[in-house]
């Protein structure tokens, strides 16, 4: 299902540390080797809140897709899942609950019926603490679905920075081919971009040639100015991904937030040639929502961006309801709940 | 289609809005429409029929009436039968039925969408998204005012019928600017819509039956040009409100001319879009969006001219490029399509010659590579970079989809560029400095500045141009004043000049001869014909002369106002001073003004001694007004204000009358000059002197030179200088019907503001009726400044 992509002349004389380890998972794109920390241009960046809600608002009206293009972007949108359990009383069995689901997220005959049989439907990750990173690894052996690991004192960010670090080291070793770590918001909200610039470079060296997602957690930013400054410094530091939230904030992905972090991955990419991923997480619930996103990525972004490697949706409970639209469409009726199988 | 090949290709596919209702409505209706008079349905009376197209297949939707002159003739009169009655309903009467109307629009809203897309080929989105939300919006917001009327405009009532004329770019929404606001203020109305876009105003008169609304109060007339002309010159119509282009709002200015008609006019613009190298240019990129490839361009208030900062111009210009690629043209039905079909082969071909004269004029074209449709109506989003400010698509509207652009260095350079044009309808600026903002925005010569935004519509700000433009205001308190006039108010009437006797002057020593010249830039300045009036005694004694001013002198006098934009620039508490000090000094002198008023007019000395004192307390009346007329705060839906300022016209002519000469003459001047207007002030031709003489109270009050200029001589040809004066704003004028007329239709040569009364119309003694907010209306002009903030 990856399409091999086309790859944007880099302009090197931009580019910064040359020692950025080759990227598996970017597809055949080149891994963002990320930026020295430029203060002039993260001062120099500019939202404007209200037009910013105004296109977020009005997307929506703009475009819809119907029908069997539906039924394609959700199985899309299913495929960039990351299907995730972040709670207190997560076990192993629950996880292998998850990984099972992970696996054939869409019911066979479901998919049989509109005839995408032989798809190989699967989600993009599953995504865990550390604790469940072993189980998660083991429950989806052979299965080439990766485990994402939270990481960095997740949620808050504000454990000691060198557990931080060991954290990811942690997480790799059992298994872990992404890492989502968060930002020190502290630094962020005090205006030190250097300090957020420095400890995400220090995560992404951990991270050796696991794929890292950087979660800037917009609810905690205050304003829309300081999620395109996360989101730039991220880059710079060399995030694979950006990420809206943990789920865990009081708000957590807005789709005027996402437009931002998407405006930011293409202004970088301008600069440096390189293709960042999205990660909007929290909050997602329905199909619909879900479509709201894909619209926003192939608008700002285009349709490379849609696809997992550059795409990814965090979500517990989403795919139920993307599972009730598959089957409306398959068969003309509205589904229930208790017809699809739990995660 | 097969779904894996779409996970492939993530397109959108088609996603057509069902058009099935608004066909069958069409069907019921056999393709066949008549005209909607005193709540009825009528043939034409002579049969005569026009067809209604789609312009996005061809297809024919229709078939409307053609109206005649008596078909005109029986809406004006169902229309007049019906006002009395709609009038004495009374505001809360009114109001129940403006609320029906707008509850009604909501319950037929996607029914409103559809046929409008099928019938003007603007997309679904936008029909469905914005034109008929907002035009519910418009009736609910009426129906407020016609609740609050008496309350919120005591001494003001209805002006009768109202002839309504409106353009196929917006056909629902134009008909609720222009519905909503007369009939909330108790007029009736006689409308007529664009003869392409006839349809959706023709369910609109369903809705009307379906609210019952009184038969008559609601006409609706369609037809051809000819219809909107014979409304525009029907005698029994006291008000015509038109929506169009700039050429037919000069024809209908100049066809109502002196006919006491009121008149709004909102025309055309080539509306400013300016970028600051500071601004967010994502943003600003969708605004050009919303700007110039809304309703395809078809906006008269499209921002079609993009001003860009030089350094930020090659950075915006390649963002633009990139989402031009993303914009999608097609059928307007499909809930995907941003650009729609144009309304007529005949409109897109004059888009197309535009910009072919544009490339050959020099500038760079780009036009997105996927292809328009084949069949229908369509033109691609087009973006001219590299124009000049002489190139044709710089100056004319080219009403299509179609954004030209040019660069400016520094803030100063951009107002001079964005005011470089005949229109002044809206513009809009993009910066995130809002020290910026706010100091362009009252430099723009436009009715409606947006800030970070563009486009922006709602009920409770009034929308109308500067310049040509037009005139007028749509929506908020000051679109109600449109459809009112003063209780008190007498109509324009024709008025006989006494014949003036001549005698010789009486024998003794005679008095040292005084010189009265003209008062031009704050100096006196002999006539430039050398010729000069004899002024007489009602006796026929020859008192002096009085120069005769001719049509350079007007030339100078204009100019010199021109030049004294700083009385403009002043703060209101700064014209207070001047203002109380020509008071201080005319009441010195008090006992001189009022014997000159006695040898002139004959007047008791105890009615020359009161029209002196008026003056002074008139004089003190401005003063306090200069820094009270204040403006408002809109609160429109949306997390921002809406600033209604106050701006004065800029250069007024003013006409004086006879009667009441000094306190006339004081009045008119310092009402236009308390707003920060220069005028140029032609007084009573019978008693200039008393003109001549106040120049001196002028030169020791500080008055600057060339805010206030006073040419005398005959006062009708002198008139119709100004009124012809391209540089003049507006021109006040006080004459007979027949000068009303010349004056206002020369007038149309560049739309300036008029405001016509007739002789003894006014009692300048009474200060509710000779001074106060009616005069400082006509001073100034309401501009709306949309801020929307937030971090």
């Amino acid at each position: 299902m990856l399409k091999a992509q086309k790859v944007v002349p880099l302009d090197r004389g931009r580019i910064g540390r040359p020692d950025a380890p080759a990227a598996a998972h970017n597809g055949a794109a080149r891994r963002n080797p990320g930026l020295p920390f430029d203060a002039d241009l993260i001062e120099s960046l500019r939202v404007n809140r209200s037009a910013a809600e105004r296109r977020a608002a009005t997307l929506p009206g703009r475009r819809t897709v119907k029908k069997e293009w539906q039924a394609a972007w959700l199985l899309k949108a299913v495929s960039c899942l990351d299907l995730t359990t972040l709670a207190g009383d997560d076990t192993p069995g629950r996880v292998h609950r998850l990984c099972a689901k992970a696996r054939q997220p869409v019911r066979r005959d479901l998919l049989e019926r509109i005839g995408v049989g032989d798809l190989r439907l699967t989600v993009g990750a599953v995504c865990v603490y550390h604790a469940m990173v072993e189980p998660a690894v083991a429950a989806l052996a052979g299965s080439d679905i990766p485990v994402a690991a939270v990481s960095t004192g997740f949620p808050a960010g504000l454990s000691p920075f060198d557990l931080r670090v060991k954290e990811i080291e942690a997480s790799a070793a059992a298994g872990a081919r992404e890492i989502d770590i968060v930002i020190n918001r502290s630094h962020a909200l005090t205006g030190d971009w250097r300090a957020v610039y420095d400890e995400m470079r220090a995560f992404r060296a951990a991270c050796g040639a696991v794929h890292v997602k950087a979660i800037i957690a917009v609810g905690d930013l205050g304003t829309l100015r300081n999620v395109a400054r996360a989101s730039m410094v991220c880059m710079m530091a060399g995030a694979d991904f950006i990420k809206t939230s943990t789920g865990k904030e009081t708000t957590n992905a807005t789709l005027p937030a996402s437009l931002v972090m998407l405006r930011m991955i293409r202004a970088y990419g301008e600069m440096t040639g390189c293709r960042i991923g999205f990660k909007p997480a929290g909050g997602i619930s329905t199909a619909k929502d879900a479509m709201a996103y894909q619209m926003l990525m192939k608008e700002e972004l285009g349709v490379p961006w849609l696809q997992p490697d550059l795409f990814r949706i965090g979500a517990s409970s989403l795919l139920t309801d993307i599972e009730r639209q598959i089957e409306h469409f398959a068969d003309g009726r509205y589904s229930a709940v208790h017809r699809h199988p739990m995660a | 289609m097969n779904i894996a090949a779409i996970m492939e290709s993530m397109e959108y596919g088609p996603a057509p809005e069902a058009a099935g209702p608004a066909e069958a409505w069409l069907a019921r209706h056999d393709h066949r429409f008549d005209l909607f008079i005193a709540g009825q349905w009528r043939t034409p009376a002579d049969g005569g029929r026009l067809t209604s197209l789609n312009p996005a297949t061809g297809r024919r939707l229709a078939d409307i009436a053609q109206a005649t002159a008596a078909d005109v003739d029986a809406a004006v009169e169902a229309a007049r039968k019906a006002q009395p009655g709609w009038a004495r309903l009374g505001g809360h009467g009114r109001a129940r039925y403006l609320y029906a109307l707008a509850r009604l629009v909501q319950k037929h809203a996607r029914l409103l969408a559809v046929l409008e897309t099928l019938d003007n080929g603007k997309p679904i989105r936008e029909t469905r998204d914005i034109d008929v939300p907002l035009m519910a919006r418009h009736f609910y917001h009426h129906a407020g005012w016609a609740q609050l009327l008496d309350s919120e405009f005591p001494d003001h009532r209805p002006l009768g019928v109202a002839g309504q004329i409106i353009p196929w770019n917006f056909p629902l929404l134009m008909l609720a600017w222009k519905i909503a606001p007369a009939l909330a203020a108790g007029n009736t109305v006689v409308l007529k819509p664009a003869e392409d876009t006839s349809l959706t105003a023709l369910l609109f008169a369903e809705i009307c039956q379906e609210a019952g609304l009184p038969a008559g109060a609601v006409n609706i007339l369609t037809g051809s040009g000819e219809v909107g002309e014979l409304i525009v010159r029907h005698p029994d119509i006291d008000k015509i409100a038109f929506t169009g282009s700039t050429e037919v709002g000069r024809l209908i200015r100049a066809a109502t001319a002196g006919s006491g008609k009121k008149l709004t006019l909102e025309l055309g613009g080539k509306s400013p879009f300016i970028v600051f190298d500071d601004a967010d240019l994502d943003a600003t990129v969708e605004g050009a969006v919303d700007a110039i490839w809304f309703n395809q361009g078809q906006v008269c208030c499209a921002g079609s001219r993009l001003l860009v900062q030089e350094s930020a111009a090659p950075r915006l210009y390649d963002k633009l490029r990139a989402r031009m690629d993303t914009l999608r043209v097609g059928d307007p039905l499909d809930k995907c399509t941003d650009i729609g079909a144009i309304v007529s082969p005949k409109q897109r071909s004059r888009i197309e010659g535009l910009v072919r004269t544009g490339v050959i004029e020099g500038a760079k074209l780009w036009q997105p590579e996927a292809p328009c449709p084949a069949e229908g109506c369509f033109y691609p989003p087009t973006l001219l970079t590299d124009v000049e400010p002489a190139a044709t698509v710089a100056q004319e509207e080219i009403f299509g989809p179609v954004l030209v652009a040019m660069t400016f260095r520094t803030p100063a350079e951009a107002a001079s560029l964005a005011n470089n044009t005949r229109y002044g309808l809206a513009a809009s600026v993009w910066t995130e400095n809002i020290n910026l903002a706010l100091d362009i925005a009252p430099k723009i010569k436009a009715g409606v500045v947006w800030v970070n935004c563009t486009n922006q519509f709602d009920a409770s700000s009034g929308f109308g141009g500067y310049r040509e433009s037009g005139f007028g205001r749509e929506g908020g308190r000051e679109g109600m004043f449109e459809y009112l006039t003063l209780a008190s108010k007498k109509p324009v009437r024709k008025t006989k000049t006494p014949a003036v006797l001549t005698k010789a002057a009486s024998a003794g020593l005679p008095a040292i001869d005084r010189t009265a010249k003209l008062y031009i830039g704050g100096k006196q300045a002999r006539p430039d014909g050398g010729y000069s009036r004899p002024v007489h005694s009602p006796a026929g004694a020859l008192l002096g002369h009085a120069g005769d001013g001719n049509r350079k002198d007007i030339r100078n006098a204009v100019e010199a106002a021109r030049k004294a934009e700083a009385w403009s620039s002043l703060s209101g508490h700064a014209r207070a001073q001047v203002l109380y000090y020509c008071a201080e000094n005319l009441s010195a002198r008090a006992s001189e003004f009022a014997d000159r008023l006695r040898q002139m007019t004959g007047a008791p000395k105890t009615a020359a001694a009161r029209e002196v004192d008026s003056a002074v307390r008139r004089l003190f009346a401005y003063a306090a007004w200069a820094d009270k007329y204040d403006g408002a705060v809109h609160s429109p839906p949306l997390r921002g204000v809406v600033l209604a300022m106050h701006e004065p016209q800029g250069v007024i002519g003013i006409a004086c009358p006879d009667d009441a000469p000094l306190l006339s003459f004081v009045s008119l001047w310092a009402a236009a000059t308390a707003m920060g207007n220069r005028v140029v002030v032609i007084p009573s031709e019978r008693y200039p002197l008393i003109a001549t003489d106040f120049y001196q109270v002028l030169d020791t009050s500080d008055m600057p030179g060339g805010a206030v200029n006073i040419v005398t001589g005959a006062r009708d040809p002198l008139a119709l200088v100004l009124a012809e004066h391209h540089d003049v704003d507006a021109i006040w004028c006080w004459g007979g019907a027949d000068t009303a007329r010349r004056v206002e239709a020369a007038a149309a040569g560049n739309l300036k503001r008029t405001w016509i009364n007739s002789p003894g119309a006014i009692d300048w003694f009474n200060p509710l009726t000779g001074e106060g907010r009616e005069f400082l209306r006509h001073a100034t002009q309401v501009k709306n400044i949309w801020i929307p903030y937030g971090e």
